[in-house]
This record gives structure tokens, C-alpha cells and sequence, in this order.
């Protein structure tokens, strides 16, 4: 029983990460229409960029600003008005190709100019553990579930209760209406890709102590975080949350009593039965997508 | 076709028939292999560039192809039998594949097919008592008929440059009908092409099932060609570079697959010199490629023409206010 | 037997009801109006009948036949036409393509048109039909390019093309240059008399629905205000009220 419940804890601490990179993924679809397959690596570049920062000296938290500040910049408003502006119109095929070429190239950035070592990473909860009922637990995975369930929260009352918020919302299901209100349609949408920037660097801190920093960890988040997104709901934030928990914990269960060398699988399997039975994910609402 | 178009595949298929002679052992393999990838593009193209759907496992049914084959040669099957089963079986897993594109938005259709590719990976990969698991299959003959073997390089060349006008031609036929038609109302607009009795459930799974079997034929090419075969060219890393290979050359453009096969070919030859940074450029020139040019490298001559009609346009707009503003002063001088 | 019965359509959004109970007949070859301010739920009423969405409740026939929750595909079938309020054109392909698109699918079975010749049978249907709406000199550019008028009668052949026996025409006239409003009507009238169809039209531009219609419904808050003839309607001081009123 005791290794059950080991399974379903750590399964719930894969699946908070996995809905943490899943957050800004349904983000940026839902406001500004964009698919980035390079959302892994959205989460890699700050972890390394922290890395770089602790290796000049200075403190994990000190890192984490810089690495914050330089991610808004590159991953929000560079990526944006550099890669994603000039594609609009140009249709989606282009977008997938250009996240994918973008996902690629950066990997090997980091991989030739970096390290192709993986490196440890500080947790910024120590790393003692403590037994409960039996199983152990550390207090990372808490922190990380704790962190994640705050993030989702948070951004659900920042677009629901804030008039920024709203905009926001108001823009990605009708930009055209939202325009006509007086509503800045540009910074809204900026608005979201610097959220964005902003979640990918809470991930980094937050994963990267448990999974160590290497060029390609992005590819598992990435792909994960997608399917986790639509099985909760593309069109709800507490559905990343429930999405990710899921694949986590049943990637755990079927490694364990099913095959362990179909965990990798166990997560589109799931996301293929959601949207057969239930299209719009678990919590999702059918929802007109304004394209 | 107009008489221009036949002269150049005319003098197109002749050049590919002299080519070996000009050409050493590993040319000769690198033109079998472009030929190979040409056929797998071609099929890519027709769901991604013609269908308009995205599909993002083709290396995994090439592999699919490639295993088959090589499977029941071992098992002492002939290459001729081995492949048919391989086609009709990529053709099946293609249509199983097309049901979640049904289900599916548009954009979460490219994830669909990333799981699945991973998903065969996976499949190559564990079941090590069928494909060899990651020792992979070696000793992969090539094929006889008639007491006539193709075990040369010359001979294997020419087996699949015919295969390859084969498959070429039988596309443009399918292009042609009024198939191409449903394809491309399914792509421009699948709201109006249901109301008009377009049914897009059939030729959804049609152009999936179509690209995935010729993505097997290259794959029953492949085996030979390469003579032993292992899960990893068959991973996420190739599907996107079919994609590439189609958008790059002009998705939706008949010809784009044999120029964006060539650039796949060629350049990791030209760019060796980079090393490690290859794919690093590569993946960055990606990006570039689809802001500056979305439409792929036959699109160029109609992008180049827009931007200069646009520019004459202004040049007129600009005289002629300019002209005005002279008439008004001549008038009110007089 | 009228060629449409719809009974009783209802459909809310939420606590919106945009149509509560509409009920109307469209008897074999007739032109029936559907005119009302907007937002009094024509379109959704359209969209209903025509399975783009699923109404609440009621029922709606086609010759007899329940066709209510049928899906585009199969109303398509049916021989029911229509056009949309947005264009939707093929826009990469030209714009005989385009016709021929709209009907090919209706001739020849679905395994065997892979070996049919490419027009499917129907290009002298389609230059007949690009003859009529007066479009020969683009007929081989991409709709995509056209101008919106252009396209707009590119949109209305399209859905004439299978030779419908009912036709939904959704604001044929919005955005069509004043001008050539009349030549539109008297296309709409030709085409009803050589096909026989029955049309459904949507339309704002009262002179237009007047003049072309035999009879008009009229909707106001998703409801039948009065139907009858054009003349009884625009004497109808209720109908004068709804329109002046707002």
C-alpha cells in the first residue's frame, strides 16, 4: 500500500510541473492564438540562464531576477514581436515549423555553447524529506504542488478579478469587439507573452532541482505540458492543473504495475481518450474559437 | 500539361539517368536516398500542403515500412511481398491515426501525431523479440526478380528512380481528379466544403492514409538502401524534417518535395563544417525561413512580384498625387 | 406538402433567448423573406435549421423528412443550399474551381471519382453558371483575389450550383454595391424560375426583399411577428412599429 502511495505522491509532484509549463502553454494559446512547440525549451533557457547567474556569484534569488528580467525581454517581447507578429496570416503549418525550428535551435545553442552535462540545480526548499503515514516525502515536491496550485490561482484571479485581466480575456475571444472598446489590443497581447516569460522562470526554479539542468530537458515538459493542457481544458486554468496531476500520476501507476517502458506513452493515450469522450478536455467549456 | 513542362521532366529523368556516371560510390547513395525521401515527402505534401492537416509522425510510418520489410525478409519473404504488406499496412495505421484529426481542432492535431510518433519509437525501441529493440535489424538484402539481383548500387538506383516516377505520377493523376479538388476545399475552407457535400470525415482519413502509405514505400526503399535499420531515424527529430522538407520546398506545390528533400540532403553535407553548431543554424534558419518566406522556396518568384507590384503601386499613387498637386497650380496660376 | 416545415425552433445562449418558438412553411418553388432588426435571431434561426447548431427544441422537415440535429453534410445531401453571411469562398482555388467544388461531389461515387476526369463532368455547368452571374473575365483567378462583390456572387453561385430544391441565402446583398442590387434580384428571380427551388432569403435592404419575395416573415425578438405578403407586411403597423420603434 505504502508503495502506492509513494507512486500517487511523487505522481501528483510530476504532474504540479507538468501543469506548471502547461499554464503559460494554454496562455498563450487562449490570448493570442499562439502554439509554441518550444515551450520545453521556454522553461530550459531560464534554468541555465539561473545557472550562468549563480556561477558569476551571484544568489539563487538574485539569478532568478536577471533570469526573469531576460526572459520578459527575449522570451516575451523579442519572441513576440520577432517570431510571432511577422508570422500572423501566414498560417499555422508556418507557426509549427518556426516553434520547432526554434525548440531545435535552441537545444543546440545551449548543448555546443553551454554543456551537454546535465547540472545539479539548488532547490530553494532544501533537500530533506520527511515521512508521512509511511511514504517519504520531500519537501520539494510539496513546495512544487503548493507553488503550482498558487500559480493557477493566482493567474485565475489576475484575469477574472483584474480589469487587465479582463482585457486580456476580452481580447482572446474577440479582438476585433475588444478593439472597438478602447481596449489595447498590442499590450494585451504583450501582456501575455510576458506572463508567460514570467511562469517559464518559476518553473525552471521550481523543476529544474529534481529533473537537473541538461539542454534537452525541455522535450518531456514540453510535450507532456501540451497533452496535460487539453486533457484539464485548453480554455481553463484550474484544467492545467487537474491535466498534469492526472498524467502524472497515472504515468506513475502504469510505469509501475503496467510496463515501464510505455510511461512515455501513458499521457497521449490519455489525452486520445479524453478528446474522444470529452473534446474540450475534462474541465473545459465548448468554447468558439475566434479563428 | 503544358509542352514546356513535359520538356523539362524529359530533360529532368534523363539527367537522373546519367547522373551515376558522374558520380563515386557515396553520391550515388546520397541520389538513391534523395529519390527515397522525395517519394516520402510527396506523401506528406498531400496531407499537409493539399489536405491542409498537420501531421507529425511521418518518419514513424516510414519506419513502420522499414520494419516490415525487414522483418519478413528475415523471415525469408520476399522483398516483393514484404513491401505491399508494408504499404497496406502504413496505409491502415494511417487512417487509425486520421480519427483523432476528426475529434481534434486543427492545432492540437500536430500534437496528436507527435505522441503517436513517439509512441511507435517507443514501440521500436522495446519490443526487442520483433525489431531488434535498439540493436535494430542488420543484413538487410536487396531485392531479386527473375534471377535478376539489385544488390548493385546502380541497379538498386534505378529500381527506385522508377519507383519514384511511379509514386510521382500516380500523385499527379490523384491531384488532378476531382480528389484534389475535395482535398483542396477541405484545406481552404472545411465549413464550406461540408455544406457543399464535400465529406470531410473520408478524404480527412483518405489524405492521411495516402501520405502514411507513401511514407511505407519509402520506408520499404530505405531498409535496403541502408542495409541495417535502428529506431532512431525514425523519431520526432525526422517527422519535422519531412515537415520541413515540404514547407521549406512550398507546401501545396508538386515539385516542392523534390527541392526541400534536396536542401534536407544537402546541407548537413555543406554545413559540416559546423559541427556541433549545425543544428543550431539549422534550427534558427528554420525559423527565419518561415517569417521571410511562409511559402516555401517555389513561392519566391510570386512573393518577389507581389512586393514589386505593391512597390509600383505606391510609385503610381505617388506620381499621380504629385501630378495633381502641378494641375492645381498650372489652373490657379492661369 | 410544403417543402420546409419549421416547428416550434427554440435556442437560448445562456440566459439569451435568441429564437423562442418560431414556426413557419416554405411551399415548393416560392420565395419566402425573413426580415427583422437585428439581433431579433434570423441567423441563429438560420444556422438552426441548417444544423450548423443544435436548437433547444423543435423540429424542422424538409419534404416531409425530420432533418432536425442533421449535420451540414447531410442537409447538403438533401439538396438544401446555402449561402453565409461571411464569405466563404475556396480562396486558393479559381473561381470555376470553386463552382465546380460546390457540386462535384454530387456526381459519381466517392471511390470512382478518383479516376474521373477533372472537372468531374461539370464544366459547361459552371461556365453556364459564370455566363449568368457575368464573371468570365476572372473566372480562372483565384477567389481569394477577387473583390468582395465578386466574391460574394461567387458565394451565391456556389450554393445554386447543385441544383438545390431549397436554397437559405444569408444578407445576399450586404456589402454588394447599391448598384447592382437590382441585377442581383432579377438573378435570383432567374434562377428560381429555372430551377424551381424554394428560397429562403435573409435580407435587410427592404426595397430588395419587397420586390423580390411572394411572401415575408418577419421576426422580432426571436419571435414571428406576422407573415403574409409584401404588401400586407409593409402596411403591417405592428412590423412599422418593431422597425421604428428601435
Amino acid at each position: 500500500m505504502t508503495d502506492f502511495m509513494q507512486l500517487l505522491l511523487s505522481g501528483v509532484a510530476t504532474g504540479a510541473i507538468y501543469a506548471m509549463a502547461a499554464l503559460g502553454f494554454t496562455l498563450l494559446w487562449q490570448a493570442a492564438g499562439t502554439i509554441n512547440f518550444a515551450q520545453g525549451e521556454f522553461v530550459m533557457l531560464p534554468a541555465f540562464a539561473m545557472l550562468i547567474g549563480m556561477s558569476f556569484g551571484l544568489p539563487l534569488w538574485a539569478s532568478f531576477i536577471v533570469a526573469v528580467a531576460l526572459s520578459v525581454v527575449v522570451l516575451g517581447a523579442a519572441f513576440k514581436r520577432w517570431i510571432v507578429d511577422p508570422m500572423r496570416g501566414s498560417g499555422v503549418v508556418a507557426v509549427v515549423v518556426a516553434t520547432l525550428g526554434l525548440s531545435i535551435g535552441l537545444k543546440s545553442l545551449v548543448k555546443a555553447g553551454y554543456s551537454a552535462e546535465p547540472h545539479p540545480f539548488p532547490s530553494i526548499f532544501g533537500d530533506e524529506v520527511f515521512k508521512l503515514a509511511g511514504v517519504t516525502v520531500s519537501y520539494a515536491d510539496v513546495g512544487a504542488l503548493v507553488f503550482a496550485g498558487l500559480m493557477v490561482v493566482g493567474l485565475q484571479t489576475f484575469l477574472n478579478r483584474t480589469i487587465t485581466g479582463r482585457a486580456m480575456q476580452a481580447v482572446a475571444q474577440n479582438t476585433f469587439s475588444a478593439e472597438a472598446l478602447g481596449i489595447n489590443v498590442k499590450r494585451m497581447i504583450f501582456y501575455t507573452f510576458a506572463i508567460n516569460a514570467i511562469l517559464v522562470c518559476v518553473t525552471a526554479l521550481l523543476i529544474t532541482p529534481t529533473y537537473l539542468a541538461k539542454f534537452d530537458m525541455g522535450d518531456n515538459i514540453g510535450l507532456k505540458a501540451f497533452f496535460a493542457a487539453i486533457i484539464g481544458g485548453f480554455n481553463n486554468s484550474r484544467g492545467a492543473l487537474l491535466g498534469g496531476v492526472l498524467v502524472g500520476v497515472l504515468e506513475n501507476l502504469a510505469g509501475a504495475y503496467i510496463t515501464p517502458a510505455y510511461k512515455d506513452g501513458v499521457a497521449l493515450l490519455l489525452f486520445l481518450a479524453v478528446i474522444l469522450v470529452k473534446p474540450d478536455g475534462l474541465l473545459g467549456t465548448p468554447q468558439e474559437r475566434k479563428v | 500539361m503544358s509542352k514546356q513542362h513535359l520538356a523539362f521532366l524529359v530533360v529532368a529523368v534523363a539527367a537522373l539517368a546519367i547522373a551515376p556516371a558522374l558520380l563515386k560510390t557515396y553520391g550515388l547513395y546520397l541520389l538513391t536516398l534523395w529519390l527515397v525521401y522525395i517519394i516520402a515527402a510527396m506523401g506528406l505534401n498531400l496531407t499537409v500542403g493539399y489536405a491542409g492537416l498537420k501531421s507529425l509522425c511521418h518518419a514513424g510510418f516510414m519506419g513502420v515500412g522499414a520494419y516490415t520489410v525487414a522483418i519478413m525478409m528475415k523471415a525469408g519473404f520476399s522483398f516483393w511481398l514484404a513491401s505491399p504488406v508494408a504499404i497496406v499496412l502504413c496505409f491502415v495505421l494511417g487512417l487509425v491515426i486520421g480519427f483523432p484529426a476528426l475529434r481534434v481542432q486543427l492545432h492540437y492535431l500536430g500534437f496528436a501525431t507527435l505522441g503517436f510518433n513517439l509512441l511507435l519509437v517507443l514501440f521500436f525501441r522495446n519490443e526487442e523479440w520483433l525489431t531488434g529493440g535498439t540493436f535494430g535489424i542488420q543484413n538487410i538484402k536487396r531485392p531479386e526478380l527473375f534471377g535478376f539481383s539489385f544488390e548493385g548500387n546502380l541497379a538498386f538506383y534505378f529500381l527506385v528512380l522508377l519507383i519514384t516516377l511511379v509514386a510521382g505520377a500516380a500523385l499527379a493523376a490523384l491531384l488532378r481528379s476531382p480528389w484534389g479538388r475535395a482535398f483542396a476545399a477541405l484545406r481552404d475552407n472545411p465549413i464550406r466544403a461540408e455544406s457543399t457535400g464535400v465529406n470531410i470525415t473520408a478524404y480527412t482519413l483518405m489524405s492521411f492514409a495516402i501520405g502514411a502509405a507513401y511514407a511505407g514505400i519509402a520506408g520499404a526503399l530505405f531498409a535496403p538502401l541502408v542495409n541495417f535499420i535502428e529506431p532512431a531515424p525514425f523519431g520526432i527529430a525526422n517527422s519535422l524534417l519531412f515537415l520541413m522538407m515540404v514547407v521549406v520546398g512550398g507546401s501545396g506545390r508538386f515539385y516542392g518535395p523534390v527541392l526541400g528533400a534536396a536542401i534536407a540532403l544537402l546541407l548537413p553535407e555543406y554545413l559540416r563544417f559546423l559541427k556541433d553548431w549545425y543544428l543550431a543554424v539549422f534550427g534558427f534558419a528554420a525559423v527565419i525561413m518561415m517569417i521571410w518566406l511562409p511559402g516555401g522556396l517555389l513561392s519566391l518568384r510570386e512573393a518577389l512580384l507581389l512586393r514589386k507590384a505593391k512597390r509600383e503601386a505606391k510609385q503610381k499613387e505617388l506620381s499621380e498625387r504629385a501630378a495633381a498637386a502641378a494641375g492645381k497650380d498650372t489652373v490657379e496660376a492661369a | 406538402m410544403s417543402i420546409l416545415s419549421v416547428h416550434d425552433i427554440k435556442k437560448s445562449y445562456g440566459a439569451i433567448q435568441a429564437v423562442s418558438g418560431v414556426s413557419f412553411n416554405v411551399e415548393p418553388g416560392e420565395i419566402l423573406g425573413v426580415i427583422g432588426p437585428n439581433g431579433s435571431g434570423k441567423t441563429t434561426l438560420f444556422n438552426s435549421i441548417l444544423g450548423q447548431i443544435k436548437p433547444d427544441s423543435g423540429r424542422v422537415e424538409f419534404e416531409g423528412v425530420d432533418i432536425s440535429g442533421n449535420s451540414p453534410l447531410e442537409m447538403s445531401r438533401l439538396g438544401i443550399g446555402r449561402t453565409f453571411q461571411n464569405l466563404q469562398v475556396f480562396g486558393k482555388l479559381s473561381l470555376r474551381d470553386n463552382l465546380i467544388a460546390a457540386a462535384q461531389e454530387f456526381h459519381g461515387t466517392f471511390w470512382g471519382r478518383m479516376f474521373a476526369p477533372p472537372d468531374n463532368g461539370l464544366r459547361e455547368r459552371a461556365d453556364e453558371m459564370i455566363e449568368m452571374f457575368r464573371l468570365k473575365h476572372v473566372a480562372d483567378l483565384p477567389a481569394g483575389s477577387l473583390s468582395y462583390g465578386q466574391q460574394k456572387l461567387v458565394d451565391i453561385a456556389m450554393a445554386f450550383m447543385p441544383a438545390p430544391r431549397l436554397v437559405l441565402l444569408d444578407e445576399p446583398c450586404a456589402g454588394v454595391n447599391p448598384s447592382l442590387v437590382d441585377g442581383l434580384r432579377e438573378l435570383l428571380v432567374e434562377l428560381n424560375k429555372k430551377q424551381g427551388g424554394s428560397f429562403v432569403v435573409i435580407e435587410h435592404n427592404m426595397d430588395f426583399v419587397m420586390k423580390l419575395c411572394h411572401r415575408i416573415v418577419c421576426m422580432v425578438e426571436g419571435k414571428v411577428l406576422a407573415v403574409g405578403k409584401p404588401e400586407e407586411i409593409q402596411n403591417n403597423r405592428d412590423v412599422l412599429e418593431a422597425y421604428l420603434g428601435n
